[in-house]
């Protein structure tokens, strides 16, 4: 679409500049060509054609495109098993992009001192990064086991925990048809994702904190501001921007989030700790709910593109 | 300075607290994966064992080497295809912006974000019309496709730190379109290229929604075969370990060695740049 825009409005140019810029800019329009027609049909096209699943009737090996308006949507929302998701997803994003940003913030500050070894604390919190959440889950998985792993110490303190394993929920409520609170469950998968994912907020600040000129720091400093109040009323504030930027790229993992899950726990007893990744796998690939399969898919889209497209527009905008 | 005295020790507390945390996991894969299984008793996972014993290595080498392989063929195309298309759209959105080029690429990043459930349906139904369907072909083209955003992304973030007056003065000696891509460019390209490539290799090596749903059995990448190596019915702790070592290990080693350039790609990812 954007090419086809573009070639036209070259037309309205003055000639002189086109003639000059006709091959250059054909290569150019050659260059991006193929990219642009993948992307149109296999994001976008595919997109719609998902779309199109989720109202259909495609809930069985064969193919049923028949028109089922929202029904798969309505259904979802009134299901125990997708309601679980929600109040997992909620839980889980919430407490992952706490911990993540808290810990990164207390790292990267830490790590900006004048210490020795920097380097290799800094590579300590940042290598699991490099690691598959596949990898983390099936670690995590017999950590956080309920008859070992870090058990065995807390057995000590006289602690008992199920860990992934326990059904409880606090804080609980009725809410449809589940139990609305925190799934005690949810905190091992959010412990196993805040390991992996720490190492990335932390070099995120690392990075803002860099940016940050010594003339800011000298000045407080001459006011006679401790160091203490320099970060906080000075550094901190200045960081924001960088905050921003690690909950929205954080908050659309968590909100994709499947094989962390999947390695480590699946669904869960009573789906403590199912997510919609999770169900719209299972439902499609193992129970061939092609069109509810759709439609959870199309529910996780909108979810992050609630907080992915303002950021690309903004972030557009901020670069013109 | 005696502030320093006091703050200093707690800062290391707090490092080499938050260290071992982050340590941990290594620890016990490592020190299981050495033991017999015999030794690998729920009480005694923290002990080093008392002889070292690598036949959990030989266990999970044997049943991962074939899917490993496949990793490898899967990995090296599609990283190198993916970064190639990166480099032509980074050149042409940074150095030959047009009315739209912006939004153009707005719409291209888009894809990088969304949750890859929203075209996995319509995905499987089109390779399996085109004979790609649990085919590791197949999963190359999912990986140049949906890489392309974020190569392009980062070439284009690279691209911008050349200055365009270099790219003016080539088009006043008579330089094209091709010849500045060529000779300019593309020399000036190599940290790009390098941290890409890191970027698109760990992360195509650690996915795991496509791989899972394209390939069953021998076409299957190495964290299918990982992830199947606990769903078997008697829990082998030693052999899973060493196995996700093993699965983990190209990663690790490129992050060990080139880990500068990883971070540089994980912040050049996060669009701003």
């Amino acid at each position: 679409m954007e090419t086809v825009q573009q070639t036209q409005s070259e037309f309205t140019l003055p000639v002189k500049r086109k003639r000059k810029l006709t091959k250059d800019h054909l290569l150019a329009i050659g260059f991006l060509l193929p990219s642009v027609i993948l992307i149109a049909i296999f994001v976008y096209g595919f997109i719609a054609w998902t779309g199109y699943v989720s109202l259909s009737n495609w809930n069985s090996l064969v193919p049923d495109l028949s028109f089922a308006g929202l029904k798969n949507y309505i259904y979802l929302f009134n299901d125990f098993r997708f309601q679980s998701d929600l109040r997992n997803t909620l839980v889980f994003t919430i407490l992952f992009i706490g911990f993540v940003i808290i810990i990164g913030q207390l790292l990267a500050v830490l790590l900006d001192q004048k210490l020795r070894g920097k380097s290799i604390f800094r590579n300590i919190f940042f290598f699991p990064m490099a690691l598959s959440f596949v990898v983390t889950g099936v670690v995590w998985q017999w950590l956080l086991n309920p008859s070992t792993g870090v058990n065995l110490f807390l057995q000590k303190l006289g602690l008992e925990l199920k860990w992934y394993t326990d059904t409880n929920i606090l804080a609980g409520f009725k809410w449809g048809h589940i139990e609305f609170g925190i799934p005690v469950a949810i905190i091992a998968v959010v412990i196993a994702a805040v390991w992996q994912m720490t190492g990335f907020s932390v070099a995120m600040y690392l990075a803002g904190l860099g940016g940050i000129p010594d003339e800011v720091r000298e000045a407080a400093r001459m006011d006679g501001a401790t160091e203490f109040q320099i970060y906080r009323k000075i550094i901190l504030p200045l960081l924001q921007p960088i905050t921003v930027s690690v909950v929205i790229i954080m908050a659309h993992i968590s909100l994709k989030i499947f094989d962390l899950i999947y390695a480590m726990t699946g669904p869960g007893a009573n789906f403590v700790t199912d997510v919609p990744g999770v169900y719209m796998f299972e439902t499609t690939f193992r129970g061939n709910y092609y069109a509810s399969g759709a439609a959870i898919a199309i529910i996780m889209l909108l979810s992050v593109a609630v907080f992915i497209v303002p950021y690309l527009i903004s972030s557009r905008r901020g670069e013109s | 300075m005696t502030a320093r005295r006091v703050t200093v020790p707690i800062f290391y507390l707090l490092l080499i607290a938050l260290s071992l945390f982050h340590l941990m996991p290594i620890y016990v894969m490592v020190v299981t994966s050495l033991k017999p299984l015999d030794q690998v008793t729920l009480s005694e996972m923290w002990k080093l064992p008392t002889q070292l014993d690598f036949s959990s290595y030989v266990t999970s080498f044997e049943k991962l080497a074939p899917n490993f392989l496949n990793s490898i063929y899967l990995v090296v195309p599609a990283t190198l295809l993916s970064a190639l298309f990166g480099a032509m759209n980074g050149y042409v959105l940074s150095k030959w912006k047009f009315k739209g080029s912006d939004t153009l690429f707005t719409l291209i990043l888009f894809g990088m974000f969304i949750p890859y459930q929203s075209i996995l349906i319509p995905m499987i139904q089109f390779l399996r019309e085109v004979q790609l369907y649990n085919t590791i072909p197949g999963l190359i083209f999912i990986h140049v496709v949906y890489g392309q955003p974020i190569t392009t992304l980062m070439f284009r973030n690279f691209y911008a730190g050349i200055p365009d007056e270099m790219i003016e003065s080539a088009k006043i000696d008579g330089a094209g379109f091709l010849r500045i891509f060529q000779h300019i460019m593309l020399p000036l390209s190599i940290t790009g290229f390098v941290v890409v490539a890191i970027w698109q290799f760990t992360n195509i090596w650690n996915e795991f929604l496509f791989a899972v749903t394209i390939t069953t059995s021998d076409q299957q990448p190495i964290m299918v075969a990982l992830q199947n190596l606990s769903g078997s019915q008697i829990v082998q702790w030693n052999v899973q370990m060493a196995g996700a070592l093993l699965a983990a290990l190209p990663t690790l080693l490129v992050y060990i060695f080139l880990g500068k350039y990883f971070v540089k790609g994980l912040l050049a990812g996060s669009v701003k740049g």
